[in-house]
């Protein structure tokens, strides 16, 4: 009965709802900034705003301020967004209010940021583009997608080309799923950070500098990465040489990387493809500049590799961008491994060992090959202060739950 | 009777004359023109009704060079609550008013001026709301500009120089990204701390927190308080100055409250801790913004410094602020320029 209940008042709110929502449609044609914008802004709960097939070509960036509305393309090939001779604004889109849905048009060439969104609470993304169409370069904005300070962010079916930071980049949030997802010739493909609860899964990451980044930052309102899964992805091919602007973390990052974990705890990478990434398929590191943030843990912790795919890597590391490469050729000798972590925890447990729970778990495959580095071993002058046995690493597999996100 | 409504209607019409429309400002929509509230007199003249207070701030926003006019009105026998290290706690009713434009020439006041647009913040039962009205070719009337609007204008500076800008009326999601505090709108400018400073009213030259108090349009201010300095006032110390600039300039979106706090770089007055003020600060999601430089603050190098490569950029995918400026603040940049090099 209660549930009966229940289902008689979902009901009787989605009538609710339609009898007061009202749908809007915006053509291209003479003044489309003003009448698209202006649109946006008069929306009211439960509208849907319908922008139509067709080239739109801004001077200025958008924005969506009002909660509970659907603002919707007619495919992500049709409804293009050209932000190519932007004069103001720093993003193509910026969306700053709760349970909103977009989905089907692309964002073209946005000066900034191609679309970001600030401290939502629920936002979902859905076959929707971002593209910087002249190819990689420096001089494309930072992100495609950039939910920040957001909690149940949904990004599915999206694609995102030519960031010069991070195609996808989910940055101080809650609860996320980014999935069925393209990114491609971005410098990262897709990046969660400094992020809480995410499952990453069904993307194809190809042709980026890097596939899939789970890392964690000092110095910012929300710290300690933790609880991120990345399963039945695709890293692979990921070729483009470095074109991120310096100054920026992911500048550091060297061609031909598959996935990077970060500083991050309880992270759960399972199920995926790693192939033809010339510098390393996964890296698992700690975050190594200087910070005096004694809220920081700069270690990862609870990581869990397990029943990955492992095709050809290490085949044209790149020695030029950031040190890990370099560093990492050098200790190999040249025999650079599917897996490598850098083995860097704090000093006591240099000493003492890490404890049990927070051990890196590795359960691949015999033919994976893998190698780490002791530190203190290293410090001393050790002759051999790598290992390279991936068995050492076997352990039981603890599933983190999986994310359930409120949809609208 | 018909004697009776003719009065009726003078008196309406005269009460209407004096008085602001305290409804309107209440009012659920805004409308289409600003003169339908009764800020003024005459619009065009911009000359305020009597309960309409002109006032300044110590240190302002810079706005491409325009020039603001700035009006408190708080209705009936209310007044606003003093609030430490914030805005006073304006009452229902209140209206917050700033007018843009650009004298035609700077060294000809007499030859008038261009008025770009009024902004409004209007103190509803809800919280403050925020819009704009932009004025028209004529000069006689200001309409609502619900999505901002496009004016390109040009005035003759002070070395005589013919100057043009891609001036931009904000749209309303625009007001709200600056005027944001922990996801409410709320007024910058009037802290009691920034308008400790001397005006000449048509009545005399005051104080402005006196000038408030004997109008009684605020309950209190303190005797002791620390004023940010005129960040123009070259006898003042360097870094009293850039502090001022900064928090008047940056400090509403950079701070833990306002919209920019996910980047952990805080320009407010109250900032104290050297990382979070930007010095030797790496950027996060800067992209291109960093201009390939490492640190927002490289102390002694302002050449390395991103924060002043991103005041001196006109590239909207770089500059900052990231709206409300289409020019580069010369005279700020040099001065935070000797700064950072200073420190």
């Amino acid at each position: 009965m209660k549930k009966f209940n229940i289902f008689c008042i979902s009901i009787i709110s989605v009538l609710l709802l339609n009898i007061n929502a009202k749908e809007v449609f915006i053509e291209p044609g003479p003044n489309e900034h003003e009448r698209l914008q202006e649109a946006m802004i008069l929306l009211q709960e439960g509208d849907i705003l319908t922008i139509k097939s067709g080239y739109y070509s801004f001077e200025d960036g958008l924005s969506l301020d009002v909660s509970k509305v659907t603002v919707r393309g007619e495919g992500m090939d049709k409804t293009i967004l050209d932000f190519k001779n932007q004069k103001s604004g720093a993003q193509g889109l910026l969306v700053t209010s709760n349970q909103v849905i977009l989905e089907n048009f692309s964002i073209m060439d946005a000066k900034g940021d191609a679309l970001k969104v600030i401290g939502s609470k629920g936002i979902s993304m859905l076959n929707l583009k971002t593209e910087w169409t002249g190819g990689p370069k420096s001089t494309n904005g930072a992100y495609g997608f950039y939910p920040v300070e957001s909690e149940d962010v949904l990004i599915d079916g999206c694609v995102a080309i030519g960031a010069s930071d991070a195609g996808i980049y989910v940055g101080q949030s809650k609860n996320i799923i980014v999935r069925n997802s393209v990114a491609q010739y971005n410098v990262a493909g897709i990046e969660i950070e400094n992020s809480y609860y995410a499952d990453v899964y069904d993307n194809l990451a190809s042709h980026n500098t890097a596939g899939i980044l789970v890392f964690d930052l000092p110095d910012l309102p929300q710290q300690g990465g933790h609880h991120i899964r990345v399963f039945d992805n695709q890293a692979i091919d990921n070729d483009t040489d470095n074109f991120a602007p310096e100054g920026n973390i992911v500048g550091e990052v060297p061609r031909g990387t598959g996935i990077i974990v970060m500083a991050n705890s309880d992270v759960e990478i399972f199920n995926n493809v790693m192939s033809g990434n010339g510098t390393v398929n996964l890296s698992i590191v700690s975050y190594s500049d200087e910070t005096d943030d004694k809220n920081y843990y700069p270690h990862p912790k609870k990581i869990q590799v397990h029943n990955n795919t492992y095709g050809p890597s290490g085949f044209d590391p790149d020695l030029e961008t950031g040190d890990l490469a370099k560093a990492l050729y050098e200790i190999s000798a040249g025999d650079m491994p599917d897996i490598f972590w850098d083995g860097v925890v704090p000093l006591s447990q240099m000493i003492l060992g890490q404890p049990k729970e927070e051990r890196l778990v590795l359960n691949e495959e015999d033919t994976t090959s893998f190698l780490t580095i002791s530190p203190i071993k290293y410090m001393l002058g050790f002759s051999s202060p790598i290992r390279t046995d991936i068995k050492e690493f076997e352990g039981k597999i603890t599933p983190l739950e999986s994310i359930s996100i409120k949809t609208f | 009777m018909k004697k009776i409504f003719s009065y009726f209607f003078i008196f309406l019409y005269c009460s209407n004359l004096y008085s602001v429309n305290d409804n309107l400002i209440l009012a659920e929509s805004f409308p289409e023109k600003l003169s339908e509230f009764e800020f003024f007199l005459d619009d065009s003249a911009q000359l305020p009704n009597e309960k309409v207070i002109p006032y300044e701030l110590i240190s302002t926003l810079f706005s491409d060079y325009s020039y603001k006019q700035r009006w408190v009105y708080v209705p009936g026998n209310k007044k606003a609550k003093y609030v430490e290290n914030w805005v006073f706690d304006f009452p229902t009713g209140s209206a917050l008013i700033k007018t843009f434009y650009y004298p035609v020439d700077e060294r000809a006041p007499e030859l008038g001026k261009q008025l770009l647009e009024t902004r409004l913040l209007l103190r509803k039962e809800s919280g403050w709301e925020a819009v704009s009205y932009a004025w028209n070719e004529e000069q006689n009337e200001a309409y609502k500009k619900i999505a901002g609007k496009t004016i390109n204008a040009e005035w003759t500076d002070f070395m005589g120089e013919e100057k043009t800008v891609r001036y931009r009326v904000p749209n309303v999601n625009q007001c709200k990204e600056c005027h944001d505090a922990d996801d409410k709108i709320s007024p910058i400018g009037p802290k009691a701390r920034n308008i400790n400073k001397k005006f000449d009213f048509k009545d005399g030259e005051f104080n402005q927190l006196v000038y408030w108090m004997n109008r009684e349009i605020i309950d209190d201010y303190p005797m002791d308080l620390i004023s940010p300095v005129d960040w123009t006032d070259e006898t003042k110390d360097i870094n009293d100055r850039v502090r001022s600039y900064l928090d008047v300039n940056c400090g509403h979106c950079h701070s833990p409250t306002g919209n920019a706090n996910s980047t952990g770089l805080y320009l407010h007055l109250n900032e104290t801790r050297d990382i979070n003020l930007g010095i030797f600060k790496k950027p996060v999601a800067t992209g291109r913004g960093s201009g390939g430089y490492k640190y927002s603050i490289v102390p002694g190098k302002p050449e390395e410094s991103i924060l002043l490569y991103r005041m001196e950029s006109m590239d909207p995918g770089v500059m900052m602020p990231e709206s409300g400026r289409a020019l580069t603040h010369k005279e700020a940049v040099e001065m935070v320029r000797d700064w950072i090099y200073g420190l």
